[in-house]
């Protein structure tokens, strides 16, 4: 199978890797390039989980090419924050208890960085808005909303 | 301040940390994205498995030909039924009235007859995920379509289809005998009689399936998966040919269970591959793969027939459950128990009559979800309460106060309520929230409220002699170990022992590392089922925490020279109580026990209460350790013109005995109360003739968060749970009553009741046609 080689910029550092016309960026992140930070919950893109920002932007990588990402910056959850450098979104999800099974959590962290760089002063109905395309089975999603509007107020602050 | 308030009050004890919301040990790997995951796993030299699965619900298997499959360059195994050492295992259930002993059979893969679309035909292993896929479609098999049965009550016609080979459709069936309710009809002024149907429910976890297998040391099968049971080990020990002691599972944290993890998935396809091939390997199923082969919440036919007298109370119930168990036993003769217990709801009956069936359909096979069976009979229970109080006038509380089972009543099958029973409590306090009906914004919406109160057992039921253990032990420097079988669903399962053991051991939490689910090196606790983790493990952390704490103040007070009696352990510290300036270190006392060989860990066992099996002619005698009591309340606006249903305000009002960890109990009350709202307005698995018309996430819909609102919380703390601290189970009930509160919301908005769930819009418009 004819193979291409593209660079992506994942979390800073520029990674060069062979993929095939038809692997989809959360393939190649996962079983490419370690990062399984990224979750993949429906190969398909209607949970989230998946959830990558393509040169600031959030995108569910199931649905993207690896091929479209060549030559752009691919930022994870880990690339948001580590335990070196904690995100405030982060510290936030912890506080608030917005993480359960943690199975949708980097998908919604990513949906939340991207979203709060827009709007720094959401309401929670604009939240919800933001993060409906995130499934979350456990938490019934107050906790995530929480997380994500006291971030922004304390971020005010 | 209210009486009820002050009742909570004077519950409040001194704890340290317990009830404060405090971060769990595992969510910062999570948040970090550091959390190993069962697909997360490599191995050098891993293969990928894949599972080739039936096309038809009904058909006999003519042949399977996979000769072109192994000769594809990359495929390393192919595996049918005839290549499994022991491909039938037998569970035994023992003896109900109406069937007599009956058998779960567990098959590990289909050889001459499908019973479900979905169900596994053969095993792949290859190089890669690729080329075991390309492999799946060189497999040929022929079949020979039959039949089928897809509706239970046409499946216990004596001349229907039989789903299984020999057994009978009608798997098991129960009964409750109270008093005699011909009489209770007679003296009732009022009755009511419907017939309610709920759907099969998924439980969407967002981590499918997985698991990866190796073979270890001296033959041993590994399996790191993603499960709520890892005492599965002896099942597939068996299905080996094993020794149970060469069969070691390892349960990675688990992406939500909700009872859909809690049969094997893909542990034995990954036991049979690896013992073949003898290399490491993976399999991840699909979503599509999920939601086609693995259980559903049953599906029941519930008639209810209750009567009450004018004043409203209750005289007569009497009910005939039938529930849906598809294509295999699995859990269903428990789940039916379950209702069959339940079937009265928190009420005080004189005369009661039920009578249950499980039975065999060419559906998917349904085992356990959330609410166990507790659910289903709930929306048809408390939607009779709810017309009986329509018919008398009556309002929706005021019929419940007339009728709630107290502390020191009996249930229907004799057991009596030995413990705090939360009514009218969290009913008054549920509808105290509700307030006042918001007014609709326009002529074509109506607005409805209702409440619906519940019964659910935590714990596994009493004849079962469920049991669970846990090791502790302190470290030289002060910091904690504490080992245990538990699986960790996401609850918290693992972090609420840290919890406790730090408030034993006077250190924090950070400071209390838990190993958990490893059959080889963690003492076995049990299931992560039945909400029963906080209640059995956390009582063996409990007692293993205080038994080292015991030896701490004996040698603390020695070297003090007080009364071990007049010390605690405080903030790393054995301190005079009432005197806190005397201490000594943790770690002096530590280094003084090591120094003289004093044991500084202990392994508890906690065991529940023992009961025998019931009377099964009359459902007589005792089958939960303990039950959790609560009420929902909703309000819902509809649209008239499309049906279309809007949450407008959701209350879950419970007694969780006590919170161990507040943002814990509050996030089972939120994810429960949602997970409910699904089942209430939008889940089905839609099935037509065995088929699966829902098998993604863009046909079965969860809410999303656009589709509920936050939930309103009363968490009464009566500290009378039989968990530690006096915690109650709230994982399962946290959900059971929110769909019949919506129901009640929304005849109480169109004046019609609908008695099917979910309630969707066509549902919905034709009810308002109907009215």
């Amino acid at each position: 199978m004819k193979t291409y080689l593209i660079e992506i910029k994942l979390n800073g550092e520029l990674k060069k890797v062979e993929v095939t016309a038809q692997e989809t960026l959360l393939e190649v992140l996962r079983d490419k390039l370690g990062a399984t930070d990224v979750k993949d919950g429906c190969s398909k893109g209607d949970c989230g989980a998946c959830a990558v920002l393509l040169d600031g932007k959030a995108v569910n990588s199931c649905l993207t090419l690896a091929l479209q990402a060549n030559g752009k910056e691919v930022t994870t959850l880990r690339g948001i924050g580590n335990e070196k450098k904690p995100h405030p979104i982060q510290n936030s999800f912890i506080k608030h208890g917005a993480v359960q099974c943690g199975f949708c959590t980097a998908g919604m962290v990513v949906i939340a960085k991207a979203f709060l760089d827009q709007n720094q002063n959401p309401s929670r109905q604009e939240i919800r808005e933001a993060i409906s395309g995130n499934l979350c089975r456990c938490t019934g999603y107050e906790k995530i909303i929480d997380a994500i509007q006291n971030m922004a107020l304390e971020s005010k602050s | 301040m209210s009486n009820a308030q002050k009742k909570e009050e004077s519950f409040q004890p001194g704890y340290k940390i317990i009830g404060k919301p405090l971060a769990r040990h595992d969510a910062w790997d999570k948040v970090f994205g550091k959390t190993i995951y069962a697909d997360d796993f490599v191995l050098p030299g891993m293969l990928y498995a894949k599972v080739k699965r039936s096309e038809y619900p009904a058909a006999n298997i003519l042949s399977i030909d996979t000769s072109e499959a192994e000769n594809l360059p990359g495929v390393k195994a192919v595996m049918t039924a005839k290549d499994v050492p022991n491909n039938e295992t037998i569970t035994r259930f023992g003896q109900t009235h109406s069937v007599g002993g009956f058998e779960g059979l567990y098959r590990v893969l289909a050889d001459k007859k499908v019973r479900f679309m979905g169900e596994a035909v053969a095993i792949i292993a290859a190089d890669t995920e690729r080329i075991a896929k390309e492999a799946l479609k060189l497999i040929k098999v022929k079949y020979e379509p039959l039949p089928g049965v897809y509706d239970p009550l046409e499946a216990m016609k004596p001349s229907a289809y039989q789903v299984g080979e020999g057994e009978s459709n009608v798997i098991c069936g129960y009964k409750v005998r109270k008093g005699d309710v011909e009489k209770g009809f007679a003296q009732s002024d009022v009755i009511i009689e419907n017939t309610y149907r709920v759907p099969p429910q998924d439980h969407a976890y967002i981590e499918p399936e997985s698991g990866v297998a190796w073979t270890g040391d001296d033959g041993v099968i590994n399996i790191r998966v993603c499960t709520q049971v890892i005492e599965h080990y002896r099942e597939i020990a068996e299905v080996m040919g094993l020794p149970h002691n060469k069969v070691r599972v390892i349960g990675s944290m688990i992406g939500g269970g909700f009872g859909g993890k809690e049969d094997i998935t893909v542990e034995s396809y990954l036991a049979l591959l690896t013992w073949k091939t003898n290399r490491p390997v993976k399999l991840t199923y699909t979503r599509e793969e999920s939601i086609l082969s693995h259980s559903k919440r049953h599906p029941y036919v519930l008639k209810y027939r209750t009567g009450a007298t004018k004043d409203g109370k209750l005289m007569a119930m009497e009910a005939e459950l039938i529930s849906d168990a598809g294509a295999y036993v699995y859990l269903s003769p428990w789940v039916l128990l379950y209702s069959t217990v339940c079937a009265t709801g928190p009420y005080n009956i004189p005369h009661v009559k039920v009578d249950s069936r499980s039975v065999l359909t060419n559906n998917t096979f349904s085992s356990a979800f959330r609410c166990f069976g507790a659910i289903q009979v709930c929306f048809a229970y408390e939607s009779q309460m709810d017309e009986l109080a329509r018919s008398l006038n009556l309002s929706p509380i005021e019929i419940r106060k007339k009728n709630y089972l107290k502390k020191g009543k009996a249930l229907a099958t004799g057991r009596v309520l030995d413990h705090y029973v939360a009514f009218p409590e969290t009913a008054e306090k549920a509808l105290e929230v509700l307030g006042e009906k918001s007014k609709p914004e326009s002529p074509y919406e109506k607005i409805g409220q209702g409440i619906a109160s519940s019964m659910q057992s935590y714990g596994r039921m009493v004849f079962l002699h469920d049991t669970s253990r846990s090791y502790v032990s302190i470290e030289l420097d002060g910091s904690v170990i504490v080992r245990c079988g538990v699986q960790d669903l996401g609850g918290g399962q693992a972090s609420s022992l840290a919890h406790i053991t730090a408030e034993v051991l006077g250190v924090p939490m950070e400071d209390v590392r838990v190993y958990i689910a490893d059959t080889d090196l963690t003492p076995l606790a049990g299931t992560t089922t039945a909400s029963r983790q906080l209640y059995m493990s956390g009582n063996a952390t409990l007692k293993a925490a205080n038994e080292i704490k015991k030896s701490l103040l004996i040698k603390a007070a020695e070297i003090l020279g007080k009364r071990a009696k007049n010390l605690d352990l405080l903030d790393k510290k054995a301190v005079v109580i009432d005197e806190t300036s005397t201490s000594i270190p943790l770690t002096d006392v530590i280094s003084a026990c090591a120094s003289e060989g004093i044991p500084l860990y202990n392994v508890a066992q906690f065991n529940a209460p023992f009961r025998e099996l019931i009377d099964f002619k009359t459902g007589q005698g005792q089958v939960f350790p303990d039950f959790t009591f609560g009420t929902h309340g909703a309000e819902v606006s509809i649209d008239t013109e499309t049906g279309k249903i809007k949450i407008l305000k959701l209350i879950a009002s419970y007694d969780v005995g006590r919170a161990i960890n507040r943002l814990s109990a509050e996030g089972q009350l939120e994810g429960g109360t949602i997970q409910g709202v699904g089942y209430a307005i939008m889940e089905d698995v839609i099935l037509e003739k065995g088929v699966t018309l829902t098998p993604s996430y863009s046909e079965y819909l969860v809410p999303t968060s656009l589709d509920v609102v936050d939930v309103d919380k009363v968490m009464i703390e009566s500290g009378g749970g039989i968990g530690p601290f006096g915690a109650k189970g709230i994982g399962e009930p946290s959900m059971t009553s929110i769909p019949a509160a919506i129901a009640n919301a929304v005849c109480d908005a169109l004046g019609v009741r609908i008695f099917d769930l979910p309630l969707t819009p066509e549902r919905i418009v034709n009810a308002l046609k109907k009215s």
